[in-house]
């Protein structure tokens, strides 16, 4: 450890006169002074130099968790949707923190090609990020009952956080019948799991709860 | 400094010598810019890093104009540009001052790195030099990134989101590090704010630095088109009149095309998109970032495939990640240059291999810039992730072979002795 102090240095020069009978007085510099131990000076600049390092971080921290999202951000953090006037096919996008929510009342076909699928274990296997199209909609269920036909995605492509294409029926829909992401050419199958393009994962599934058939609960 | 008494310059007016003995600070341009010994042989390449620093000045004084105008707000923020735009005299002329001074500056700063490569301008001694320069090159690409966020418009909000997003790149904690910089679950009001404040801040920043890189390069001196040093009195003339000289007129040349552009083209660099207010439940079809950033964009998402553990599901680098990294290590690579070609010779002139190399390594640069501008579809992807391994190959393969292997011409005696056997030659 580098010593800054000179008088501390002169004092080290002298250490191996500590414990003589015969004091030396020359390197000590000053007169009858106690000769210090080394490693003790060493010990004090350590803890003070970790006080200074822990100090820095508490003060730095108030500064930093103030760039976090505050209290009326995150009090904002559920929405509730009608979807009675949803119809088979038909998709809607609603707001949830800031991001866009894809509901869609998936057709039986939609269905059915997202569950052939999960049967093929080759084209299964093949997925990026493995889920079965039962897991993706597990939360549509209300009062034991499975609903399977009403898919609840955040609308933002996992890739580098784009919308997606493909709610709409005149949108394009990639090649798997879901969603295609414009910016970069993902492509999210009609289950929202990532078949083709650059991103990683599957289109997130919000936490949601059914507060009835027809109504919808997320975050 | 520290003798009062020491002989100092008489600059002929009583009260600038008082101030001049008290702080020499007109001793100190004298001695920088006044005699400063500057290498004879300049060409007009050199004029650039001057030019930088005039847009430099241009931006922070059209920018502190346009901050007392503006109000960083999600509800306020595109209509208070609109405002500039319409209702405050000559905002339009500031507003497009400062819109097509970015790119501007942009075009200095390429512009003068490129000459950098060609001469060699960032071997030894100008190591610390360079990368200094690559630092504010860094911090340019922050500033203007977040400058463009602010006028609130479609643009604005999916460049701020795509590249916030970035770092969702990173494994485990990229998610918490996304919403901290947001403030929130989405690019919002707090991330508009911060980008305010943060966009004010920067170019004092990049001002620091530029003057750390500046007093870095009047210890090591210029280098110059020959890459050799100067070795007496007959190789350098004084900075002033000669080169302040030459700076002005190739500074009012680039003026005069500036002007162009904010006169008769102040849209023809930017999107049309980011006249429509931003909207975050609407992507538009096609995000491209502006021109500066497209050589690095192509290289972002030339990576698409991710990289596996053999005979397993486990992903090592995914596409996302790869990209971001090769993104980044674009500019990282640049920091370690002075190590990557260590050929004592500096100036292409005398390296005929490098030269070649030189050219095509900018055809790359133009190409992928090119690329960016496309979509992210068949041939475009294929040229892309082609253009990309030149990109990094020229920095990690061609340059270290070169210095090992490359066979250079034999430098002249010295630069007077040069400029004078090049005028015999020439004359009849």
């Amino acid at each position: 450890m580098g010593n800054p102090d000179s008088h501390g240095t002169q004092h080290g020069s002298c250490g191996t006169g500590c414990g003589n009978s015969a004091p030396q007085k020359t390197s000590c510099g000053a007169e009858k002074e106690e000769c210090h131990d080394e490693s003790k000076r060493d010990f004090i600049f350590i803890s003070a130099a970790s006080m200074a390092v822990v100090g820095a971080g508490v003060t730095a921290w108030p500064f930093v968790a103030t760039l976090g999202p505050a209290k009326d951000t995150l009090a904002l953090s559920t929405t509730e949707v009608d979807l009675s006037h949803i119809q088979e096919g038909q998709a809607v996008t609603v707001m949830w923190r800031g991001k866009p929510v894809f509901i869609r009342r998936r057709t039986a076909s939609d269905i059915e090609l997202a569950r052939k699928v999960d049967e093929d274990a080759s084209t299964f296997n093949a997925l990026r990020d493995k889920q079965k199209d039962d897991e993706r909609v597990k939360q549509s269920t209300f009062g034991g009952k499975a609903m399977p036909q009403w898919l609840v995605m955040v609308g933002v492509c996992t890739h580098l956080g784009c919308v997606p294409m493909g709610q709409k029926p005149t949108d394009m829909h990639g090649d798997f019948a879901g969603w295609f992401c414009p910016c970069h050419g993902s492509h999210y199958d009609s289950a929202g799991r990532i078949r083709k393009g650059p991103a990683p994962h599957n289109l997130a599934v919000p936490s949601y709860t059914f507060l009835s058939e027809n109504r919808i609960k997320i975050g | 400094m520290a003798n009062p008494n020491a002989p100092l310059t008489d600059f002929g007016n009583p009260v600038i010598n008082w101030i001049d003995r008290r702080l020499p600070i007109f001793t100190m341009m004298q001695k920088e810019y006044g005699v400063f010994p500057t290498p004879r042989n300049f060409n007009y390449l050199w004029n650039f890093g001057a030019i930088a620093m005039v847009m430099l000045m241009v931006m922070i004084v059209s920018g502190l104009v346009l901050a007392m105008h503006y109000t960083a707000d999600t509800n306020l923020s595109f209509n208070a540009v609109e405002r500039i735009m319409r209702d405050v005299d000559y905002g339009w002329l500031v507003r497009y001052i400062h819109m097509n001074g970015a790119s501007m500056f942009f075009i200095a700063v390429y512009v003068h790195i490129f000459r950098g490569l060609y001469y060699g301008s960032y071997k030894q001694p100008r190591e610390l030099l360079w990368i200094l320069g690559v630092l504010i090159l860094l911090l340019m690409m922050a500033t203007a990134f977040m400058g463009y966020v602010l006028p609130w418009g479609q643009m604005s909000f999916w460049g701020a989101t795509v590249i916030t997003n970035l770092f969702s790149a990173i494994p485990l904690v990229g998610d918490t590090i996304v919403t901290w910089l947001w403030g929130g679950f989405s690019v919002d009001n707090p991330t508009l704010t911060r980008f305010f404040a943060l966009h004010f801040l920067m170019p004092f920043v990049i001002l620091g630095v530029v003057f750390l890189h500046i007093a870095a390069l009047h210890v090591s001196g210029s280098n110059n088109p020959l890459g050799i040093e100067p070795k007496s009195d007959k190789d350098t003339v004084p900075f002033s009149p000669y080169y302040t000289v030459k700076d002005l007129f190739g500074l009012c040349v680039f003026l005069i095309i500036y002007a162009v552009f904010v006169f008769y083209m102040p849209n023809y660099m930017g999107h049309p998109d980011n006249y429509t207010p931003a909207n975050p439940m609407v992507t538009p079809p096609h995000i491209v970032p502006e021109w500066y950033f497209l050589p690095f964009y192509a290289i972002l998402r030339s990576f698409t495939i991710d990289i596996v553990i053999p005979f397993t599901d486990i992903i090592v680098i995914s596409s996302k990640l790869g990209g971001v990294l090769l993104m980044f290590g674009s500019i990282a690579v640049m920091f370690v240059l002075p190590w990557l070609d260590t050929s004592p010779v500096r100036s292409a002139r005398f390296r005929p291999l490098y030269q070649k190399f030189f050219w095509v390594h900018l055809a790359v640069c133009i190409a992928l810039g090119f690329l960016g501008a496309k979509p992210p579809e068949g041939l475009y992807t294929i040229a892309s992730q082609v253009c990309t391994f030149l990109y990094f190959a020229h920095f990690l393969i061609v340059l270290p072979l070169l210095t090992k292997y490359e066979k250079t011409l034999p430098l002249p005696p010295s630069i007077h002795e040069a400029i004078l056997a090049d005028r015999c030659t020439k004359q009849p």
